[in-house]
């Protein structure tokens, strides 16, 4: 694992890739944020920490079009967004897991993360019906996309089990796969090892270093584990009852008070 | 690079039997390896031109005949080939456990005094990096997958691909590198140092066996006539490189044979990749066996009643009459009909799964199997043979010739190999595979060969009346319980492990009043029984302490007793008290061998207390235990333990008089 901060210098010059600007998101008289603004610049982790309600998920959908901020402005690769919808966002280049794991139980791993690339096929429906010819060139093309993305997580065992079946550290690997198969500029990844034992935690890590490694793709991610946070990520930005109350390096974060008195417990 | 060998010269290293099989079965597929998917195979004259460039390559990176090139990795083709292109230069190949921690491997690769190391992946770079201080020699290591190591320092570390394109350029700008080459290869003899195999030891530092080409090729040879293999065959290599057996059955005797070796795609996808492949010839330790084995009973478990009666019954025939037609034996034509309807709607499917349906010769090997399981697979129609061998044998001591197979023999003398039985019961034999020495370790070498070429193989056994060898156990192992009667643990253990759920036993009772157990319950098969069962569990520890898990086992040992009473021989070694672990056995904690073998002198001072705690009539114990998690780091777990004690059985003949 790197050392933390090591390349924050080049990312400091790093052009911004998403930048949120004094959102704030109700549902009726309920305000999940309040007037959020923090910036994700390309290349980096970037996470989103804070306790339970702070509004962290709903960042993360109000980011990837789900839910439409009442005030404020999202620019995304230097378009300012209006109304958005996921769809939308999706064929930008945003990917996202879920916190409790959304796959399609009944079919494959394969077959899953195939569907993290249906938004790049783009024969036609009869082509697809008549299989031959352009079709089955597209499908070969992508299988081999998929294929790589399995051998990039080490799940070929399970290749052909229905997902269902297998083990929530697996499920979660799974759909990490699908939003990769998107081949997305940004990863929102909510709680990406939730539930998950030391070890299963320890390969998640590893392949979200790999991934930002490997692929240049920008990461932000929602994370409870502290540990995890502090390794993995080059700036933190943490909510607290839907206001931002401190953005920084990990080491930063941990030194605010205001942090320390929200999350971290009260020190002594 | 074909006219390198010479008319009539001796085909007498690895090397030579490459460019032999390129010449002669240039187009035939030497090794595949699943990719994203799917088979790549490359044909012998495509391994040939690769190990020249690798073998160049290394050589341009300064790599000198004697030098010693760890290999270090899962079985993938570009490793195989290091082992080649190491040796056309007359460069020694020693593989290492890939799953041998740090520690482990800076010992190896410091006593080896390796130059060159090649690693799988970032895994094992990392490892070697760690320990790279320690190793004054070291001046190279090259990767096979660049995953992840792309910002490390490349000033020592090369990729394969790296040092292959050195090989090619070397040759395009000078041609005469590639006679240098074809010389080199040809000045390597019979009697040269082919390879280094570490011992994983079942005691004390892992030992150096060094191996001639002669010691290998010859045993392997004799192992090709003897099954009658041909370049038709297809094996799956899976086992660790630095297992002789897959030094001998992935390497050596495939180039000897021309048969292709297939990698599988990792190591989970074993079953499905062999099922895939359908290998002809088979070698797999019992534990391998034992696992198939299980899956399947705990996958019918949970199948539907009709066809659950099904399973059992053709199951059933099978033991009773499938051996017998595997032998060739007169069976009734009843017995017969039923047997090939059950080959249909049971065997065959079956045989698929476990990948063996094309099978003509399987092999266990490395630890007595148990009898139960051996018969289940030679019921289901499966031609597994034992075989007895060792590191310092280049394998084979012996081996089951077809048609006289039996579970509780290790077979006759394979070719060549003269065997003789100490005074103490201890197996000895002499034969062309017989290693050098241990490589730096005189005094070691001097312990276990005589000067006349015998080599103590540590196991007690005797030869039965039909010439077959029995293998009983560990000569040091066998002991004696306090009133006289023989106790023989592996045996014991052996039918404990036949219970799916029981992954592993250790017995106890050397110079003792009666004998005791420690047992694993194999989670997979309990975990399946407790979720039937609505039995709630957090853990291995809850589960393996829960007291109808106890019940079951207990079980389990009154039938072993039951079964034991019936051996004259063994009657007086019943199981009197038994407890569950409250963890399992772990070769990361040193209980077990990387090879999976029980370490029982380490178990028993490791669990002292609970040994005290059978012996002393207690039915329960505590126990502090430090345990090595898989990232290294350490962590006690202390547990509370029950003990049974379990009937014993007073043989049948005892009752009558």
């Amino acid at each position: 694992m790197r050392a933390p901060g090591e390349n924050t210098a080049e990312t400091r010059q790093a052009e911004v890739l998403l930048s949120v600007e004094n959102v704030s998101l109700a549902f009726g008289g309920v305000k999940a944020i309040t007037d959020v603004s923090f910036d994700i610049r390309k290349g980096e982790i970037r996470a989103i920490i804070g306790p339970n309600g702070a509004g962290k998920t709903s960042m993360l959908n109000v980011i990837n079009g789900f839910y439409h901020p009442s005030q404020g402005r999202i620019t995304f690769k230097g378009q300012q967004r209006a109304k958005m919808r996921p769809s939308i966002a999706a064929r930008q280049g945003i990917a996202r897991t879920f916190q409790n794991v959304a796959l399609f139980k009944g079919m494959s791993t394969l077959d899953n993360i195939m569907t993290g690339r249906a938004l790049k096929m783009t024969c036609g429906f009869f082509w697809q019906l008549w299989r031959h010819g352009p079709a089955m060139r597209e499908e070969v093309e992508h299988r081999r996309h998929v294929e790589q993305i399995i051998d990039f997580l080490e799940i070929q065992h399970i290749r052909n089990q229905a997902v269902g079946k297998l083990p929530y550290g697996l499920q979660k690997r799974v759909e990490l796969g699908r939003a990769l198969a998107m081949e997305p500029d940004l990863l929102l990844l909510d709680e990406p090892m939730a539930g998950m034992n030391l070890e299963e935690k320890e390969d998640m890590s590893r392949f979200i270093i790999d991934v930002n490694d490997q692929f240049g793709t920008t990461i932000a991610l929602i994370e409870h584990d502290m540990g995890v946070v502090m390794d993995l990520s080059d700036r933190v930005v943490v909510l607290e009852y839907g206001r931002k109350i401190a953005d920084g390096t990990p080491a930063e974060v941990k030194r605010d008070q205001k942090v320390i008195d929200a999350y971290l417990g009260v020190a002594h | 690079m074909a006219e390198a060998i010479a008319e009539g010269a001796a085909v007498d290293t690895v090397p030579k039997l490459l460019l032999r099989n390129a010449q002669q079965r240039g187009a035939r597929p030497a090794i595949r390896e699943k990719d994203l998917g799917i088979w790549q195979a490359w044909s012998w004259a495509e391994v040939a031109t690769h190990v020249r460039d690798c073998a160049l390559g290394l050589a341009a990176l300064g790599v000198a005949r004697g030098d010693k090139v760890a290999v270090i990795g899962r079985n993938k083709p570009r490793l195989y080939w290091t082992f080649a292109a190491a040796q056309c230069l007359g460069a020694i190949p020693v593989p290492v456990y890939q799953d041998s921690v740090a520690e482990e491997m800076a010992y190896v690769l410091e006593h080896a005094g390796v130059t060159v190391a090649v690693c799988e992946d970032q895994e094992q770079v990392d490892k070697v990096l760690s320990i790279a201080d320690r190793l004054s020699g070291l001046a190279l290591m090259v990767y096979d997958d660049p995953r992840g190591l792309r910002d490390y320092d490349h000033t020592r570390l090369k990729s394969f691909e790296t040092v292959e394109a050195t090989g090619r350029e070397v040759a395009a700008r000078d041609p005469a590198r590639k006679a240098w080459l074809d010389a080199e290869i040809a000045r390597g003899a019979g009697s040269d140092l082919a390879v280094i195999l570490y011992t994983s030891g079942t005691t004390g530092k892992p030992k150096g066996v060094m191996l001639t080409y002669d010691n290998v090729i010859r045993a392997a040879i004799n192992g090709i006539e003897f099954d009658k293999l041909t370049d038709q065959e297809e094996v799956i290599a899976y086992l660790p490189l630095a297992w002789v057996g897959d030094h001998l059955f992935s390497y050596v005797q495939s180039y000897a044979a021309g048969y292709c070796v297939n990698c599988p795609e990792s190591g989970e996808t074993v079953v499905e990749d062999r099922r895939e492949i359908g290998t002809t010839y088979a070698f797999a330790p019992p534990r391998v066996y034992e696992t198939l084995l299980t899956l399947s009973m705990v996958r019918m478990e949970d199948a539907s009643a009709p066809k659950r009666r099904m399973f059992n019954y053709f199951i059933a025939h099978a033991r009773r009459w499938g051996e017998k037609i595997l032998n060739r034996e007169s069976v009734p034509l009843g017995a017969r009909l039923l047997y090939g309807l059950g080959e249909v709607l049971v065997y065959g499917p079956l045989k698929n799964r476990f990948g063996l349906s094309r099978v003509r010769v399987g092999y266990t090997a490395g630890e007595a199997i148990g009898p139960e399981i051996f018969r289940f697979f030679r019921a289901l129609g499966v031609n597994l043979k034992q075989l007895y061998g060792q590191t310092e044998a280049s394998v084979y001591i012996t081996a089951q010739p077809d048609g006289e197979i039996r579970a509780d023999t290790v077979g006759r003398p394979s070719p060549e190999v003269e065997i003789r039985i100490a005074d103490n019961g201890e197996v000895q034999f002499r034969s062309p595979g017989v290693f050098q020495g241990y490589y730096k370790d005189a005094e070691k070498t001097a312990e276990t060969k005589t000067a006349d070429g015998w080599v103590k193989t540590g196991d007690a056994g005797f030869f039965d009346q039909s010439g077959h060898l029995r293998i009983i156990d560990r000569a040091k192992d066998v002991g004696k319980l306090a009133s006289g009667a023989l106790f023989a643990p592996k045996y014991i253990e052996n039918k404990l492990k036949f219970y799916p759920n029981i992954k592993e036993a250790v017995a106890f009772g050397d110079r003792r009043g009666f004998v005791t157990a420690f047992v694993n319950i194999d989670l997979t098969a309990v975990g399946s029984w407790a979720e039937r069962n609505n039995v709630v569990y957090a853990s291995y520890q809850e589960l393996a302490g829960h007291s109808q898990v106890y019940e079951m086992i207990a079980g389990h040992v009154a039938e072993v007793n039951r079964s034991l009473s019936e051996e004259p021989m063994m009657a007086g070694a019943q199981i009197a008290r038994f407890l569950i672990l409250h963890k399992e056995l772990d070769a990361d904690d040193g209980e077990l061998t990387r090879t999976q073998k029980v370490r029982r002198g380490f178990i028993a001072e490791r669990y002292a207390p609970l040994i005290d705690a059978l012996y002393d009539g207690s039915t329960l114990a505590d126990i502090r235990t430090e345990v090595t998690f898989e990232d290294g780091r350490r962590g006690v777990i202390a547990a509370r333990v029950g003990i049974r004690d379990v009937p014993t059985v007073t043989p049948v003949k005892d009752l009558a008089a």
